[in-house]
């Protein structure tokens, strides 16, 4: 059964691994929020595991915390992705800003015109 | 209880436990090789939601032989309520925005049944934002 717990681990640790790979790379700011859901859902997933492995109760009040603050995050983010578009949309002669969100960010690989 | 249910339980919740871990698994390579923006989404909903509710599961079962307190069963019960709920407000207002800014690649989608009504009903000003 050991064995079993090692791969639970392991597993985990390797989605955590990816999430930050896609959370570097990610060509917009809401893939990066998506990246971040991913890591609190393997945060979770590992919290949990610990409580299953050593059958002990008191980190459970750390889910309920991980699991609210995944949803107030990534609805944040997108809040702010929204009104910052509506923003720079208003005046439409503002070209030369550097760190506007437009529509080509979705082209994978073009890093500008987001702001980390 | 018995030695050999306790044994049974243990087996699956850790069985439990691992089916989730796979499921976290997935949704980290997933959001390595999808291509865009919605498809990532849909695998990374998979370890938010089933995933989890099979580690809560598996925490439950395992916690039941020693502990039978009923605050434990109780925070389970909310974890799960409170991820099923949120999750699919999360995705629905992730891709709205999304699709709304321009960052959904038109050419990846097989249908688009919004841009159709867009186009015959007309945008309302403003709406463009998530409210």
């Amino acid at each position: 059964m050991n064995a079993l717990w090692i791969a639970i681990g392991v597993m985990l640790g390797v989605a955590a691994l990816l999430g930050m790979v896609r959370m570097l790379m990610g060509p917009s700011i809401l893939d990066r929020a998506l990246s971040v859901d991913v890591l609190i859902a393997s945060a979770l997933t590992g919290a949990g595991a610990y409580a299953a492995f050593h059958r002990d109760p008191t980190v459970l009040p750390t889910l309920l915390v991980l699991s609210l603050l995944g949803f107030v995050g990534s609805v944040s983010i997108a809040k702010f992705v929204a009104r910052r578009t509506q923003q720079e949309h208003i005046p439409t002669t503002t070209e030369a800003h550097p760190t506007t969100a437009t529509p080509t960010d979705a082209v994978p690989g073009s890093e500008k015109g987001e702001n980390p | 209880m018995s030695e050999t249910l306790g044994t049974v339980l243990d087996w699956v919740a850790i069985l439990c436990i691992l089916a989730g871990s796979v499921l976290s698994l997935v949704a980290g390579i997933g959001l390595v090789r999808f291509p865009d923006l919605l498809s990532r989404m849909h695998t990374a909903a998979k370890p938010q939601v089933l995933g989890l509710l099979l580690v809560l599961v598996g925490i439950g079962l395992r916690l039941v032989p020693v502990e039978t307190n009923v605050f434990n069963v109780g925070t389970l019960v909310l974890v799960a309520l409170f991820q099923t709920v949120t999750i699919p407000v999360a995705g629905h207002i992730t891709a709205r925005v999304g699709y709304r800014t321009g960052r959904i690649d038109e050419s990846l989608m097989a249908h688009d049944e919004l841009a159709e009504r867009l186009r015959t009903e007309g945008d309302v000003p403003g709406s463009g934002m998530a409210r």
